[in-house]
């Protein structure tokens, strides 16, 4: 039970009056990040980014940094519920299922229901997660310390195969995506030859790119653009959240307790995934139904079909962190900005960190228990304020977030090349979700880089060139040859259906 | 027909097709790619006495980009009706439009070798244009909002983060370099 002596520690590092201001501050934010358009998770984090310099350099000053940080996350995780059920307007991926009984709910009246469901539900979500990582990340840290460059670049293999495998679309554009991540990750100087790699004389790209702008861009600017486009006026259910309202709902969900669990599984499992919080709260939706008793009045405003996404994308939210806090492989890109946190402020993420660095990561995971306590209880009562925050028309709403993105890009290096870089990525952003292609792959790619590329040449100098570093022992193969089932699993798959198409003809 | 319904007509014709964007951007993307390797092979890409050289693994990075663009090509080819379907619609480029170019006028105020606003200065401009071009609002609500913002976000990072933006003639003029 040496992990309860570690939390104990970390409750003790994450209990000060400060860090709990920092995370009603963190959660605060993170829920109107979550609730305007353009700022989500993501890029809202990574333009608090800058902001967290000065205060990590005190003493202790890393763990209130990641504290601060991880709070906007969960408020982010939150808002997008709001938005969802009182605007059916999902405000991240993983709040679309929500919307398909939310709405309804709310129209019906009951938007309070639905909202005190959904908190609830992602705050148990949450929690089974956390407890997940508190007794799973030591152990797997611990495993970790053994890896050798082959294992981890077939680590990275796996994170980026899932990307493959679980695509919706064409898988193709899930590798353009990707590979161009790869591309921009290895322009400027190359840290082995020394050599210029991708600049073409250019001063400005020596340094390469920094994968925050790409976020601000990708996800601020882009998001604002398809907004604009589709001349969008918000025009949402009132809110009224009373006491009333939130006790009976308590009375009403312990009825779904299967469901619960059920999501809460789906959503570990899928979380330590990439990319995989969306598809678990359709996963845990879609089995809801399914196993339902009313299964069938699913999509007409139940409370039980709020529940099961909710929890599901909330425990994929906060499982992410834990290939990011053991491996250094972040799950999702909120969790890769969080990730490049930890490296800006002098933090070398992966399984040393829970040697080297205890106090940070057991009171990272302590306030991950008080966070989403701070966050259900914000949520709780302040939801008729950030409802009216969607109020404010567009046309001020817009700019402003603009320039806050501006603000964000340039503050990432002292910049103004970065903020141009901003609006470019913007427009890629725009064209990239018009057209299908992912972003989130060509995100971690950004951030993965250097670092799956150092494996690589490691691994392949080890074994002189030759493939059979990544197929050398039973661990090495093992995560190999997942990562190659899911590379391939959109043509298997195809296959499987084929054959089956045969026999079935 | 009245120019209100003309116009609402003209704005829902498409720019172009759908496959006519994906064509595009698969073949920005071709492009993009055979730079990439193209600077790779000139880098060297193969295995050199003391391990792989510098441009060894990006070649293969820009080898998967080509192939892949390749395969959305012949899959853009394929779409059938699909395909038709529009990119974007007049209008919408146009809103879109209104947004982009303000932005990126925006941004060349900030900061230019002629003549530098700041970015406190560009982003009250920016906000004011917004709010009177596509929200009509009266001067005496615009004027409160965008100054208010822009000293709130002074006070933010100037003063309580101590991060540094571009600042201009206006900040100067009040002491702060």
């Amino acid at each position: 039970m040496q992990e309860i002596q570690s939390l104990m520690g970390g409750f003790a590092v994450a209990m000060t009056w400060f860090n709990l201001a920092l995370m009603f501050a963190g959660v605060t934010l993170g829920v109107l990040i979550g609730v305007l358009p353009g700022l989500g998770g993501a890029n809202g984090v990574a333009i608090l980014l800058p902001l967290t310099f000065s205060m990590s350099q005190q003493p202790g000053g890393t763990t209130s940094a990641i504290i601060l940080l991880s709070c906007i996350y969960w408020g982010a995780l939150f808002g997008g519920a709001i938005t969802s059920i009182l605007f059916n307007i999902p405000g991240e991926p993983w709040s679309v299922a929500t919307t398909f009984d939310g709405y309804p709910l709310a129209q019906k009246g009951r938007a309070g229901a639905a909202l005190t469901a959904a908190f609830t539900s992602s705050f148990v979500g949450a929690l089974v997660a956390v407890i997940l990582i508190t007794f799973i990340s030591p152990v797997i840290a611990r495993f970790a310390l053994k890896f050798g460059p082959p294992e981890f670049f077939s680590v990275y293999l796996l994170t980026f195969s899932a990307f493959v495998g679980m695509a919706k679309g064409t898988p193709f554009k899930t590798i353009v995506a990707m590979m161009t991540g790869f591309a921009l990750a290895a322009v400027g100087i190359d840290t082995v030859t020394g050599q210029l790699r991708l600049t073409f004389e250019f001063t400005e790209l020596l340094k390469g790119f920094d994968f925050l702008i790409a976020v601000i861009g990708l996800f601020g600017i882009g998001e604002i653009l398809l907004t604009i486009e589709e001349g969008l006026e918000f025009k949402g259910a009132q809110a009224k959240l009373n006491m009333k309202v939130v006790l009976e709902t308590w009375k009403e969900l312990p009825r779904y307790w299967k469901t619960s669990i059920r999501s809460s599984a789906v959503g570990c499992l899928m979380g330590i995934v990439p990319g995989g919080a969306t598809p678990a709260s359709f996963m845990a939706y879609g089995l809801a139904k399914k196993m339902s008793k009313d299964g069938e009045h699913f999509g007409t405003g139940k409370v039980e079909g709020v529940v099961a996404p909710e929890t599901a994308a909330h425990a994929a939210g906060t499982s992410a962190l834990l290939p990011m806090l053991t491996l250094g492989v972040p799950g999702s890109p909120t969790a890769a900005v969080l990730l490049g946190g930890l490296l800006i402020w002098g933090l070398q993420p992966g399984p040393l960190l829970f040697v080297e660095k205890a106090d940070f990561v057991w009171g990272l995971i302590a306030s991950m228990y008080l966070g989403n306590i701070v966050g259900l209880i914000v949520v709780l009562t302040c939801v008729p304020l950030f409802a009216s925050i969607l109020r404010i028309p567009f046309a001020i709403i817009a700019p402003v977030i603009l320039v806050i993105c501006a603000i964000g890009a340039y503050t990432v290096h002292n910049s103004m090349f970065d903020v141009w870089l901003m609006v470019g990525f913007g427009i890629l952003g725009y064209v990239f979700k018009k057209l299908d292609y992912p972003m989130a792959p060509l995100v971690l790619a950004l951030v993965l880089g250097d670092r799956t590329e150092d494996s690589f040449r490691q691994a392949m100098l080890g074994s002189q060139g030759s493939l059979s570093a990544f197929f050398a022992n039973p661990l090495v193969s093992t995560i190999t040859g997942l990562a190659l089932l899911l590379l391939f699993w959109p043509l298997i798959s195809k296959l499987i259906t084929l054959a089956r198409g045969r026999n079935g003809a | 027909m009245t120019t209100g319904e003309k116009n609402s007509m003209e704005d829902k014709r498409p720019v172009t097709s759908m496959r006519v964007a994906e064509l595009v951007m698969a073949g920005l993307f071709m492009i993009f790619g055979a730079i990439v390797m193209w600077d790779s092979r000139r880098l060297g890409s193969d295995w050199a006495e003391d391990g792989p050289q510098a441009g060894y693994f990006p070649f293969y990075i820009s080898l998967l980009i080509v192939a892949s663009s390749a395969a959305i090509i012949f899959r853009a080819l394929n779409l059938g009706e699909k395909g038709r379907a529009a990119f974007v619609e007049w209008g919408q480029l146009r809103m879109i439009l209104t947004v982009m170019i303000p932005t990126v006028i925006y941004v060349a105020l900030i900061a230019n070798p002629w003549f530098s606003l700041g970015i406190y200065v560009a982003s009250a401009i920016f906000i004011a244009f917004f709010m009177w071009h596509l929200g009509k609002y009266a001067w005496a609500r615009i004027l409160p909002v965008c100054i208010g913002v822009m000293v709130f976000f002074f006070f933010l990072f100037e003063v309580w983060f101590k991060v540094p933006l571009p600042k201009g003639p206006l900040e100067a003029a009040f002491g702060f370099g």
